[in-house]
Protein backbone atom coordinates (compact mmCIF):
# COMPACT_ATOMS: atom_id res chain seq x y z
CA UNK A 1 0.00 0.00 0.00
CA UNK A 2 1.64 3.61 -0.93
CA UNK A 3 1.23 6.52 0.38
CA UNK A 4 -2.26 8.05 -0.49
CA UNK A 5 -1.90 11.51 -1.23
CA UNK A 6 -4.95 13.82 0.32
CA UNK A 7 -5.89 16.27 -2.85
CA UNK A 8 -5.89 20.40 -2.19
CA UNK A 9 -9.82 20.27 -2.68
CA UNK A 10 -10.22 17.87 0.64
CA UNK A 11 -8.29 19.71 2.73
CA UNK A 12 -10.09 22.96 2.13
CA UNK A 13 -13.68 21.52 1.84
CA UNK A 14 -12.48 19.89 5.98
CA UNK A 15 -11.13 23.80 6.68
CA UNK A 16 -14.29 25.52 5.36
CA UNK A 17 -16.40 22.91 7.81
CA UNK A 18 -14.18 24.17 10.88
CA UNK A 19 -14.61 27.29 9.89
CA UNK A 20 -18.38 27.12 10.33
CA UNK A 21 -18.23 25.07 13.36
CA UNK A 22 -16.58 27.89 14.93
CA UNK A 23 -18.29 30.28 14.22
CA UNK A 24 -21.61 28.22 15.23
CA UNK A 25 -20.09 27.06 18.71
CA UNK A 26 -19.33 30.88 19.49
CA UNK A 27 -23.10 31.79 17.95
CA UNK A 28 -24.58 29.08 20.31
CA UNK A 29 -22.74 29.78 23.40
CA UNK A 30 -24.61 33.35 23.40
CA UNK A 31 -28.02 31.85 23.07
CA UNK A 32 -29.65 30.82 26.47
CA UNK A 33 -30.43 26.82 25.07
CA UNK A 34 -31.61 26.20 28.99
CA UNK A 35 -34.74 25.89 28.38
CA UNK A 36 -34.45 22.80 26.12
CA UNK A 37 -33.17 21.24 29.09
CA UNK A 38 -30.16 22.09 32.26
CA UNK A 39 -26.22 22.13 30.43
CA UNK A 40 -27.64 22.17 26.82
CA UNK A 41 -24.99 24.72 26.02
CA UNK A 42 -22.50 22.28 27.03
CA UNK A 43 -23.68 19.28 25.01
CA UNK A 44 -24.00 21.58 21.76
CA UNK A 45 -20.73 23.21 22.59
CA UNK A 46 -18.94 19.88 23.33
CA UNK A 47 -20.62 18.11 20.22
CA UNK A 48 -19.27 20.57 17.97
CA UNK A 49 -15.90 20.18 19.34
CA UNK A 50 -16.08 16.60 18.77
CA UNK A 51 -17.28 16.87 15.64
CA UNK A 52 -14.05 19.25 14.82
CA UNK A 53 -11.82 16.81 16.23
CA UNK A 54 -12.91 14.20 14.65
CA UNK A 55 -12.11 15.80 11.18
CA UNK A 56 -8.65 17.15 11.99
CA UNK A 57 -7.98 13.21 12.94
CA UNK A 58 -9.28 11.77 10.04
CA UNK A 59 -8.32 14.56 7.04
CA UNK A 60 -5.44 16.70 8.27
CA UNK A 61 -4.11 13.80 9.94
CA UNK A 62 -4.73 11.29 7.39
CA UNK A 63 -6.32 8.30 9.78
CA UNK A 64 -9.37 7.77 7.23
CA UNK A 65 -6.76 6.60 4.96
CA UNK A 66 -3.90 4.68 7.43
CA UNK A 67 -3.70 1.38 8.11
CA UNK A 68 -5.84 -0.93 10.56
CA UNK A 69 -3.27 -0.73 13.12
CA UNK A 70 -2.83 3.28 13.46
CA UNK A 71 -6.38 3.11 14.02
CA UNK A 72 -6.10 0.54 16.61
CA UNK A 73 -3.92 3.31 18.18
CA UNK A 74 -6.17 6.27 17.83
CA UNK A 75 -9.37 4.77 19.21
CA UNK A 76 -7.15 3.19 21.88
CA UNK A 77 -6.22 6.72 22.70
CA UNK A 78 -9.24 8.08 23.50
CA UNK A 79 -11.16 4.98 24.30
CA UNK A 80 -7.77 5.32 27.48
CA UNK A 81 -9.26 8.83 28.23
CA UNK A 82 -12.40 8.23 28.63
CA UNK A 83 -12.01 5.41 31.40
CA UNK A 84 -10.16 8.05 32.97
CA UNK A 85 -12.80 10.78 33.02
CA UNK A 86 -15.77 8.06 33.58
CA UNK A 87 -13.60 6.04 36.54
CA UNK A 88 -12.56 9.02 38.18
CA UNK A 89 -16.14 11.21 37.96
CA UNK A 90 -17.66 7.84 38.93
CA UNK A 91 -15.65 7.58 42.32
CA UNK A 92 -16.05 11.65 43.06
CA UNK A 93 -19.41 11.30 42.68
CA UNK A 94 -20.09 8.78 45.04
CA UNK A 95 -18.26 10.14 47.76
CA UNK A 96 -20.26 11.94 49.93
CA UNK A 97 -17.61 13.81 51.92
CA UNK A 98 -16.26 15.54 48.66
CA UNK A 99 -19.91 16.80 47.63
CA UNK A 100 -20.48 18.15 50.75
CA UNK A 101 -17.46 20.32 51.57
CA UNK A 102 -18.46 23.56 51.46
CA UNK A 103 -15.45 26.43 50.70
CA UNK A 104 -14.74 28.57 53.55
CA UNK A 105 -16.83 31.55 53.52
CA UNK B 1 5.37 -4.04 -5.33
CA UNK B 2 8.79 -5.75 -6.65
CA UNK B 3 10.08 -3.21 -8.88
CA UNK B 4 9.10 -0.35 -5.90
CA UNK B 5 10.88 -2.38 -3.38
CA UNK B 6 13.83 -2.42 -5.55
CA UNK B 7 13.96 1.35 -6.06
CA UNK B 8 13.42 1.68 -2.49
CA UNK B 9 16.24 -0.26 -1.07
CA UNK B 10 18.36 2.42 -3.19
CA UNK B 11 17.14 4.90 -1.38
CA UNK B 12 19.61 6.82 0.63
CA UNK B 13 17.38 7.78 3.52
CA UNK B 14 16.13 4.01 4.33
CA UNK B 15 17.50 2.41 7.29
CA UNK B 16 19.26 -0.46 6.95
CA UNK B 17 17.13 -2.42 9.47
CA UNK B 18 13.66 -1.33 7.31
CA UNK B 19 12.47 -3.37 4.11
CA UNK B 20 11.36 -0.49 1.95
CA UNK B 21 10.42 3.00 2.44
CA UNK B 22 6.69 2.22 3.00
CA UNK B 23 7.70 0.15 5.72
CA UNK B 24 9.78 2.91 7.37
CA UNK B 25 7.07 5.39 6.74
CA UNK B 26 4.30 3.00 8.68
CA UNK B 27 6.87 2.45 11.37
CA UNK B 28 7.22 5.78 11.86
CA UNK B 29 3.61 7.16 11.86
CA UNK B 30 2.39 4.32 14.06
CA UNK B 31 5.65 5.71 16.39
CA UNK B 32 4.24 9.12 16.02
CA UNK B 33 0.76 8.00 16.78
CA UNK B 34 1.99 5.92 20.38
CA UNK B 35 3.66 9.42 20.89
CA UNK B 36 0.53 11.58 20.54
CA UNK B 37 -1.67 9.10 22.76
CA UNK B 38 0.96 9.83 25.46
CA UNK B 39 0.29 13.46 25.01
CA UNK B 40 -3.78 12.68 24.99
CA UNK B 41 -3.13 11.07 28.52
CA UNK B 42 -0.71 14.66 29.39
CA UNK B 43 -3.65 17.07 29.15
CA UNK B 44 -6.32 14.62 29.66
CA UNK B 45 -5.25 14.71 33.29
CA UNK B 46 -5.83 18.75 33.03
CA UNK B 47 -9.01 18.09 31.73
CA UNK B 48 -10.31 15.71 34.33
CA UNK B 49 -9.13 18.54 36.60
CA UNK B 50 -11.16 21.01 34.76
CA UNK B 51 -14.17 18.25 34.55
CA UNK B 52 -14.27 18.33 38.48
CA UNK B 53 -13.64 21.75 39.70
CA UNK B 54 -16.55 23.02 37.40
CA UNK B 55 -18.47 20.69 38.60
CA UNK B 56 -17.92 21.65 42.17
CA UNK B 57 -17.45 25.33 41.71
CA UNK B 58 -19.74 25.78 38.75
CA UNK B 59 -20.51 30.12 39.59
CA UNK B 60 -16.80 30.35 39.95
CA UNK B 61 -16.13 29.10 36.56
CA UNK B 62 -19.15 30.96 34.89
CA UNK B 63 -17.65 34.32 36.56
CA UNK B 64 -13.96 33.73 35.61
CA UNK B 65 -14.65 32.21 32.15
CA UNK B 66 -17.07 35.19 31.34
CA UNK B 67 -14.71 37.80 32.22
CA UNK B 68 -12.20 35.66 29.88
CA UNK B 69 -11.79 38.20 26.24
CA UNK B 70 -14.10 35.52 23.77
CA UNK B 71 -13.26 38.00 20.91
CA UNK B 72 -9.03 37.72 21.34
CA UNK B 73 -9.99 33.69 22.13
CA UNK B 74 -11.92 33.50 18.56
CA UNK B 75 -9.07 34.76 16.49
CA UNK B 76 -7.18 32.71 18.07
CA UNK B 77 -9.28 29.60 17.14
CA UNK B 78 -9.27 31.13 13.71
CA UNK B 79 -5.40 31.38 13.17
CA UNK B 80 -5.17 28.04 14.59
CA UNK B 81 -7.47 26.36 12.03
CA UNK B 82 -5.75 28.35 9.08
CA UNK B 83 -2.36 27.35 10.70
CA UNK B 84 -3.56 23.49 10.39
CA UNK B 85 -4.97 24.11 6.71
CA UNK B 86 -1.14 25.69 6.06
CA UNK B 87 0.44 22.79 7.37
CA UNK B 88 -1.74 19.96 5.57
CA UNK B 89 -0.69 22.21 2.38
CA UNK B 90 2.68 21.97 3.15
CA UNK B 91 2.72 18.05 3.75
CA UNK B 92 0.98 18.35 0.30
CA UNK B 93 3.62 19.98 -1.27
CA UNK B 94 6.52 17.72 0.67
CA UNK B 95 4.47 14.64 -0.81
CA UNK B 96 3.91 16.18 -4.24
CA UNK B 97 7.89 17.47 -4.34
CA UNK B 98 7.24 21.23 -4.85
CA UNK B 99 9.93 22.69 -2.71
CA UNK B 100 9.31 26.72 -3.28
CA UNK B 101 5.68 25.45 -2.02
CA UNK B 102 6.87 23.17 0.83
CA UNK B 103 8.82 26.15 1.87
CA UNK B 104 5.96 29.09 1.58
CA UNK B 105 3.80 26.94 3.01
CA UNK B 106 5.85 25.93 6.38
CA UNK B 107 7.20 29.72 6.77
CA UNK B 108 2.97 30.64 6.72
CA UNK B 109 2.89 27.84 9.45
CA UNK B 110 5.05 29.65 11.31
CA UNK B 111 3.87 32.73 10.88
CA UNK B 112 0.59 31.76 12.31
CA UNK B 113 1.55 29.90 14.94
CA UNK B 114 3.93 32.63 16.26
CA UNK B 115 0.58 35.16 15.91
CA UNK B 116 -1.79 32.65 18.16
CA UNK B 117 1.68 33.11 20.79
CA UNK B 118 1.10 36.89 20.64
CA UNK B 119 -2.21 37.14 21.28
CA UNK B 120 -2.27 34.33 23.93
CA UNK B 121 0.52 36.59 25.16
CA UNK B 122 -1.24 40.07 24.91
CA UNK B 123 -4.06 38.12 27.24
CA UNK B 124 -1.71 36.84 29.85
CA UNK B 125 -0.15 40.31 30.21
CA UNK B 126 -4.17 42.25 30.77
CA UNK B 127 -4.40 38.97 33.67
CA UNK B 128 -1.36 39.51 34.86
CA UNK B 129 -2.33 43.50 35.29
CA UNK B 130 -5.70 42.72 36.40
CA UNK B 131 -4.11 40.57 39.00
CA UNK B 132 -6.02 37.68 37.58
CA UNK B 133 -2.92 34.99 38.12
CA UNK B 134 -3.65 32.81 40.80
CA UNK B 135 -1.20 33.97 43.66
CA UNK B 136 -1.56 35.47 47.13
CA UNK B 137 -1.85 38.89 44.76
CA UNK B 138 -5.13 37.06 43.15
CA UNK B 139 -7.37 39.88 43.14
CA UNK B 140 -11.47 39.68 42.08
CA UNK B 141 -13.19 42.92 42.47
CA UNK B 142 -16.40 41.91 40.24
CA UNK B 143 -19.83 40.52 41.41
CA UNK B 144 -20.04 36.76 42.67
CA UNK B 145 -23.07 34.63 42.66
CA UNK B 146 -24.40 33.81 45.96
CA UNK B 147 -22.16 30.75 47.23
CA UNK B 148 -19.36 31.55 45.10
CA UNK B 149 -16.48 32.33 46.91
CA UNK B 150 -13.24 34.46 45.65
CA UNK B 151 -11.39 30.95 45.65
CA UNK B 152 -13.33 28.88 43.25
CA UNK B 153 -12.91 32.02 40.79
CA UNK B 154 -9.22 31.41 41.43
CA UNK B 155 -9.43 27.77 40.81
CA UNK B 156 -10.70 28.56 37.15
CA UNK B 157 -7.38 30.77 36.81
CA UNK B 158 -5.19 28.10 37.76
CA UNK B 159 -6.70 25.97 35.52
CA UNK B 160 -6.87 28.39 32.64
CA UNK B 161 -3.46 28.95 33.26
CA UNK B 162 -1.58 25.54 33.78
CA UNK B 163 -4.30 24.38 29.91
CA UNK B 164 -3.08 27.59 28.01
CA UNK B 165 0.53 27.43 29.21
CA UNK B 166 0.76 23.76 28.73
CA UNK B 167 -0.89 24.80 24.92
CA UNK B 168 1.40 27.54 24.62
CA UNK B 169 4.73 25.36 25.65
CA UNK B 170 3.72 22.70 22.93
CA UNK B 171 3.36 25.49 20.68
CA UNK B 172 6.21 27.01 21.26
CA UNK B 173 8.13 23.52 20.43
CA UNK B 174 6.07 23.10 17.24
CA UNK B 175 7.27 26.30 15.99
CA UNK B 176 10.98 24.64 16.84
CA UNK B 177 10.59 21.69 14.99
CA UNK B 178 9.28 24.11 11.86
CA UNK B 179 11.90 25.97 12.00
CA UNK B 180 13.72 22.75 11.39
CA UNK B 181 11.96 21.38 8.36
CA UNK B 182 12.02 24.84 6.73
CA UNK B 183 16.07 24.51 7.21
CA UNK B 184 16.46 21.26 5.50
CA UNK B 185 13.07 21.71 2.97
CA UNK B 186 15.72 24.83 1.86
CA UNK B 187 18.66 21.95 1.69
CA UNK B 188 16.21 20.11 -0.83
CA UNK B 189 16.20 17.24 1.46
CA UNK B 190 12.37 15.93 1.16
CA UNK B 191 11.28 14.62 -1.51
CA UNK B 192 8.00 12.27 -2.64
CA UNK B 193 9.84 8.78 -1.36
CA UNK B 194 10.82 10.43 1.73
CA UNK B 195 9.46 13.54 4.16
CA UNK B 196 8.47 11.69 7.21
CA UNK B 197 9.90 14.72 9.51
CA UNK B 198 7.25 17.02 7.16
CA UNK B 199 4.54 14.48 7.74
CA UNK B 200 4.98 13.47 11.46
CA UNK B 201 5.33 17.13 12.82
CA UNK B 202 1.94 17.48 10.91
CA UNK B 203 0.51 15.22 12.98
CA UNK B 204 1.82 17.03 15.71
CA UNK B 205 0.88 20.23 15.01
CA UNK B 206 -2.93 18.99 14.04
CA UNK B 207 -2.62 17.68 17.42
CA UNK B 208 -2.20 20.77 19.19
CA UNK B 209 -4.63 22.33 17.18
CA UNK B 210 -7.48 19.47 18.70
CA UNK B 211 -6.38 20.14 22.45
CA UNK B 212 -7.59 24.48 21.34
CA UNK B 213 -10.42 23.17 19.36
CA UNK B 214 -11.16 21.75 23.04
CA UNK B 215 -9.97 24.39 25.18
CA UNK B 216 -11.72 27.68 23.59
CA UNK B 217 -15.20 26.18 24.59
CA UNK B 218 -14.59 25.10 27.70
CA UNK B 219 -12.45 27.98 29.05
CA UNK B 220 -14.27 31.08 27.52
CA UNK B 221 -17.52 29.76 25.60
CA UNK B 222 -19.52 27.47 28.64
CA UNK B 223 -21.54 29.83 30.68
CA UNK B 224 -21.71 32.90 28.38
CA UNK B 225 -25.33 32.31 28.00
CA UNK B 226 -25.67 33.46 31.56
CA UNK B 227 -23.77 36.55 30.88
CA UNK B 228 -26.27 39.79 32.29
CA UNK B 229 -28.52 41.06 29.78
CA UNK B 230 -29.57 37.60 28.05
Amino acid sequence: MSEHIVSKKVYFVIFGALMLGTLLTVVAAKVDLDGLFHGANTVVALTIAVIKATLVVLYFMHVRYSTRLIWVVVVAGFFWLGILFVLTMSDYLSRDWWMRVTPVP
Amino acid sequence: MATSHAEATHHSALQHHFDNLEQQREAGSIGMWVFLVTEIMFFGGLFMAYLLYRYKFPGGFVAGSNHLDVVLGGINTVVLICSSLTMALAVYFAQTGSRRNQIIFLVLTMILGAAFLVIKGSEYAEKFRDHLFPSTGFRWEAALPAGTTVQNVQMFYWIYFAMTGLHALHMIIGLGCLAFLVYYAYRGRYTPEYHAPVELTGLYWHFVDIVWIFLFPLLYLLGRHLEAGH
